[in-house]
Parts: structure tokens; sequence; C-alpha cells
């Protein structure tokens, strides 16, 4: 059974080949299908293998395959291997599963575009560069597989780099990232000289017996962190993902809301062993979450360019993800991360369509009424936006619900207010969302001609529309009834975190009803407002605006989070740059260069006198040796 | 009455330092050619006075060498002073500087 587990990362990576390499000489066509056919590849095999699992035991559910050594220095022995286990079936499954449906609605969506093969490439080798960092064995071939993510992710954000600013935004991404992945390789040197190998599974073995000092574990931890934090946009590096959204839609469905940027969840649910041993680091984790979770869902309710507050949606959603895994919650961390990649891999797909109808145009206030003209996109968006709101019964209630739950039951009652509040936040801002595109009255008559997409783009929507329904029945909470079979799926390769004090309570069943009640009602409460301001009173919203003035423009204006960083960071770093190039490179290095070359020709216009063409200049000179190596015979 | 070596050694040391005074200060470019010469017969000179007091006649070989060595090299060398002469109109070496920097 193990030895099909290369043929998951195989097919995507020969995409890429044929489509980079031959792809000039395949239609626009061929190339679409080719790259959809090789991620249909790896999402069947990836399948079999979890149906194969759900029938073995929970402790016989372990596949591992070394394919090659790749890197052997002294004692370093980097392996090429993948382990496909219950945590790496389930990011396996959502990155094949969600990235097929959206390279099917690729083809429709890149129709036309000059780009496409290179389009289709870049999509399946960031497929491959995603699932070999889901089932990497150790840390360096996850990491390969982390910067190959970021790479697709800088090259697909700049994919149409004719346009100066969406270039800018790619490397703007590229840079960030770099911030983050210092510490992942700080960490990953830590963790080497401490254990001497950087296999995931023999650290998480050696770990808790392990005599060291917490120190140790926090700052590994911290670090590894940091990379999270910096993958998965959150703040403070959270500025790159609003920006990312110059890529084309379905890159901004793929990368930067589905798979790539809940790598950082995955990392640390994937060391849950070595995190569950610093409590200092999973605190931090868990408030960075929870501050992300909500700043950015403040921001999003006041952003006017459809994609914007889908990216801050984003950053609020993956902020709850760390939250989860920062209470110790692991499982219910990665469940909202998979319920997420639906519904968000929906919205974002959903809103792609809203942009195809109107040719390009991503402003809230130039939509408005297209509910007749897209009826396939509104019903899909209107499931989306019902799951990620957190209405009961959709995939979002559950995982929410879970984690809200998990913060509360381990004594983090004021993470849980958060939380809370930030899902009233996100019921606002998204149904703001759905009621300024679909209803009210139409703002682009004149402009443009809204038309539906055509079905290559709509079937996926309703797949996923399905999904983003169905989805959170895989893991009902005991309160509701169920067994939650996800959280017991994962148990077996998930640490236990006792919580920070060892008082943690686990309260009634009566009590979780309860508090998913209050929940519910704060979010029908942000549905109804939204309601009010954007259908029954339009002038409303700008009432607000003014009342608001000094809060409205903070929120709209993202915190001035991109002009501090650009104060402080940017422009000092710029004149430093200035400094060194006007004074340093020109004075001292071009000195440097200029004065030696002076320096050579004054030099030798001195000497070359010495060459007067006179002979008996030269038989002196000839004498004068002979009489110094006498002397020097003499004396030695 | 024997010569001692000396004496020969030193005469023979005059005449090359008269040899290389020349070539080194002199201008005239036979003149220099001669001091040359000088300093070849002070060089066999010696030779021939070694080649008695050790007994050993290989010094006296060596200058036969030299002589006739001393005989092309006048050859070679008035030929090309010569033709220096004819396309200058100076035998001065210190106006001959064609391989001046």
């Amino acid at each position: 059974m193990a030895e099909t587990l290369y043929l998951i990362t195989l097919f995507p990576l020969l995409g890429f080949l044929i489509n980079g390499l031959v792809g000039r000489w395949l239609s626009e066509k061929q190339s679409g299908f080719i790259a959809s056919l090789a991620v249909l590849g790896s999402f069947l095999v990836s399948a079999q293998l979890l149906l194969a699992f759900l029938a073995l035991p929970a402790e016989e559910r372990l596949l591992t395959q070394t394919l090659f050594s790749w890197i052997h220095v002294g004692d370093l022995n980097i392996q090429v291997g993948y382990r496909f286990d219950p945590l790496s079936a389930v990011m396996t499954l959502v990155v094949s599963g969600v990235g097929l449906l959206i390279h099917i609605y690729s083809i429709g969506y890149m129709r036309g575009d000059p780009g496409v093969r290179r389009y289709f490439s870049f999509l399946n080798l960031f497929t491959f560069m995603m699932l070999n960092l889901v089932l990497a064995d150790n840390l360096v071939l996850m990491f390969l597989g982390w910067e190959g993510v970021g790479l697709c992710s800088y090259l697909l954000i700049g994919f149409w780099f004719e346009d100066e600013a969406k270039a800018r935004a790619g490397m703007k991404a590229f840079i960030i990232n770099r911030i983050g992945d210092a510490g992942f390789i700080v960490a990953m040197i830590l963790l080497y000289h401490q254990f001497g190998t950087l296999s995931i599974s023999e650290i998480a073995q050696a770990a808790p017996g392990a005599q060291i000092g917490r120190g140790f574990f926090t700052a590994a931890t911290l670090l590894m962190f940091l990379g999270a934090m910096g993958k998965s946009a959150q703040i403070p590096l959270h500025v790159w993902l609003p920006d990312a959204m110059a890529g084309p839609t379905p890159v901004s469905a793929l990368i930067h809301a589905a798979t790539m940027v809940t790598a950082g969840v995955y990392l640390i649910a994937r060391n849950s062993v070595l995190f569950s041993l610093a409590p200092a680091t999973m605190s931090t984790v868990a408030a960075i979450g929870i501050i992300t979770a909500f700043f950015a869902a403040t921001i999003a309710i006041t952003q006017n360019d459809i994609k914007k507050v889908l990216a801050y949606s984003t950053i609020s959603q993956l902020g709850y993800m760390f939250t989860a895994v920062g209470v110790g919650a692991f499982s219910a961390g990665m469940f909202h991360l998979m319920t997420h990649a639906f519904f968000k891999g929906l919205l974002f797909l959903g809103v792609g369509s809203v942009i195809h109808g109107l040719k390009g145009e991503q402003d809230l206030g130039k939509m408005g009424g297209l509910k007749e003209r897209l009826p396939t996109t509104h019903w899909t968006m209107l499931v989306g936006v019902l799951a990620i709101a957190g209405i009961p019964g959709l995939s979002g209630f559950f995982s929410k619900e879970e984690i809200l739950w998990a913060a509360f039951s381990r004594d983090f009652s004021w993470i849980w207010l958060m939380g809370v509040i930030t899902a009233g936040l996100t019921a606002f801002y998204m149904f703001r969302l759905l009621f300024r595109a679909f209803y009210g009255k139409a703002a682009w008559e004149g402009a443009h001609q809204p038309h539906e997409s055509p079905s290559v783009m709509t079937i996926p929507l309703v797949l996923l529309a399905f999904l983003s329904i169905l989805g959170g029945y895989v893991g009902i909470p005991e309160a509701l009834g169920g067994i939650n079979q996800f959280h017991h799926f994962l148990e077996p390769v998930l640490a236990v975190y006792p919580g920070v004090g060892a008082t943690a309570q686990y309260p009634s069943q009566g009590l979780e009803l309860l508090l998913m009640g209050v929940s519910t009602v704060v979010v029908l409460g942000g549905v109804y407002y939204a309601y009010r301001v954007y259908v029954q009173q339009p002038t409303l919203a700008d009432d607000l605006a003014q009342r608001l003035g000094f809060l409205h423009r903070l929120s709209f204006n993202k915190y001035f989070v991109d002009e501090a960083y650009h104060l402080l960071i940017v422009r000092p770093f710029q004149a430093l740059a200035e400094g060194l190039w006007k004074w340093f490179d020109i004075k001292v290095v071009d000195g440097a260069v200029n004065g030696s070359g002076h320096a050579i020709t004054m030099i030798s216009g001195a000497i070359r006198r010495v060459q007067s063409g006179l002979i008996q200049h030269y038989a002196s000179i000839i004498l004068l040796g002979v009489i110094f190596i006498l002397i020097y015979l003499y004396i030695g | 009455m024997v010569v001692p070596l000396y004496h020969i050694l030193a005469f023979s040391g005059l005449l090359f330092t008269i040899g290389v005074v020349g070539v080194l200060f002199r201008r005239n470019a036979i003149i220099v050619f001669m001091s040359v010469e000088i300093m070849l017969n002070a060089v066999n000179l010696a030779f021939v006075a070694f080649s008695r007091y050790h007994g050993n006649v290989n010094g006296q070989v060596f200058v036969f060498f030299i002589m006739t060595l001393a005989a092309a090299e006048v050859a070679v060398g008035l030929a090309i002073i010569i033709s220096l002469y004819r396309n200058l109109r100076t035998s001065d070496i210190s106006e001959i500087r064609l391989m001046k920097y």
C-alpha cells in the first residue's frame, strides 16, 4: 500500500514538467486538462489510501516510504521520505481535493489569457510543493516544500507582472515570508544541534524524555512559530496577504485561502509534541491568534475591494486556527483548517465569478443587484457566507464552536469572549459583502453586462458549496449528540496538551450548549445588523462612518500598519541604502577601485623611466646586481 | 723568476675594471665594443694564470674558446655598428635609444 505514496507528488510534478517544458505546443484546453488530470491523480491516490486507513484500527494508520537519500554529510542524513498518517491524510485530501476543483475552475477563469500554460505549470508546481510540505517526514524536506510554495506564491501573485504594482505585491509577499523563514531555519538548527536528527517523528519521540530545559523548547518553538506567522499571515507579519490579492482569483482561492497560508497551522500540529512542551509558546500562539482574528475582522468590515474583504477574513480565520492550536486543541485547529478550505475556497471562487462577470471590477461600490444576473454564483456564495458566519448546521459552525469551546474549557475565557465578538464581526462583514454585491441597486448599469460564468466554473462552486455544508458533519461535538469522528481520527498523531495550569477543567455539556447559543445569537445579531445597514437603510452606512469618524478611518486604513512599516522600516532602509550607495559605494568602493587604477598608473609612470633605451643604463644595473650578489655570497 | 698568481689576478682585475668603466661610461659604440674586448681578455688572463697555477690545461682550452667566440662577436658587432651608423649617422650610443619606453 505504501508503495503508491510517491505517486501523490509525482503526478503534479509531471503536470508541471509537461506544461512547463512543452506547454507551448499544447492548446489552452489541453494545458488545463493535463494540469487538472495531474491533481486528480493525486486526489485519487490519496483518497484510496484514506479509505484503506479507515478500515484499519487507529494505531496501524501509518504509511511511510523512503525514496532516496538526499543529503548525506557526516552524521547528517536527510532522506526524501513521505509519511502518511491521519494528519497528513487530512491535509493531502484538502490540498488535492480543493486544488482539483480550483484547477478545473481555472480552465474557465483563465480562458484567453496568453500566459495560461505558464499559469497551469505554476499551479501544478505549487501542488507538488504543497504535497511535499504535508507529506514530508523530516523538517528539511518540509522546508523545501515550505519554500517551494512560497516561490509559487510569489510567481502567481506577480503572474501579471507587466503591472508593476502586481509584481511589487509578489515581492512583498516573498520578502515578508523570508523574515518568518529565517526563524524556521534557526529552529531547525537548534533542533538538530540538540537531537542530532531532523526527522519529525524521531524528534517527537526523543523530546518528551530528554533532559533539556524548558527554555530550549520555548526558543525552538517560538522560532518555528515565527515561520508559521510569516506563512500564515499573522499579526504583525500579515501585511503581505491583502496585497497578494493582485494574483488571479483562483490563485487567491488555492494558495492564499485554502492551502498554503494554512501551512503554519499544519506545522504546529505536525510538531504538536514539541509545542506542548513549551507552554510559553503555546500561550503566545493563542494570544497572537485571537488578536489577529479580532483585528483582521475589524479591518474587513470597512474594505471596499471585494477581494480585500476576503483577504482580511482569511487572516482572521487563520487567527482562529492558531488560537485553537495555541490552547492545545490541535484537532480543532485542523478541523477549522479543513472547513475553512471548503468555504473560503468557495467564497474566493464565487468572488472570482463575480469579477469575471464584471470584466475585472473589484469595487463593491460598483456592484449590487447581481442576484438575478449570476444566480448560481449567488446561491453558492450564500452558502459560503452562511458557513463562514457560523450559522448552525453548516461546516463553519461546528469547527468554530469547537475552537471557542476549547478555549473556554481550558480557562481562556477572554479568548472565548474575543472569539465570540469576532464571530459577530465575521457575520457582519460577510453579509455586508453579500448584500452589497448581490442585492440592492445595481451600480454597474451602462458600464457592464454581467453574465453568469460557464459551467466549468460553476460546477466547482456547487461542489464546494456541498462540501461547505457537509464538511462539518465529520466532527459533530458530543454535546450535540455526535461522536466527533474527526477528533478521534487525528487523536493518535497529536500531542495531548494539559494546559498552562493543571487545573484545566472540562465543564459540563450543558454549559457547552449554552455557549453555543450565546455565540449563535451574537452571529445572528451581526447578520441582522448587516441587513439593517446595507439592505433596509443603505444611507445608514455613511452615517455610521461619519459618526465613528476616527474608528472608521482606523479600520479603513488597516490601522496604518503598512504606513507604519513604511515609515519605520522601509524608509530608513531606503535612506540607508541610498546613503550606502551615494557615500559608501561611490566614494569608498568606487574610490578604491579607481584609486588602485590611478596608483598603478602613477607607479608605472615612475618605474618605466628605468627603461631608458640606453644600453649603458642596463649594463650598470646588471653590474649593480652582480655586485649585490657578490656581497651577498661573501657575507653569507 | 715566477710572477706570483696574486699579481696576475690584480692585473686581470684592473683590466676588467677598465673594461667595465669603458662599457658603462664611453659614448662611442666602437670604444664600448673595445672595452668589452678588454673585459674578455682580462678574463682570459685570469684563466691562463689559474691554469698555470693549478697545472691544469682546462683553463687554456677555455681561453681558445673565448678567443674564437670573441672573433665571431667582433664580426657581428662591427656589422651592427656599421649598419646603425648608416641608418642614424651617428655612433654615439646615448643617441641610439630605439628601445626607449
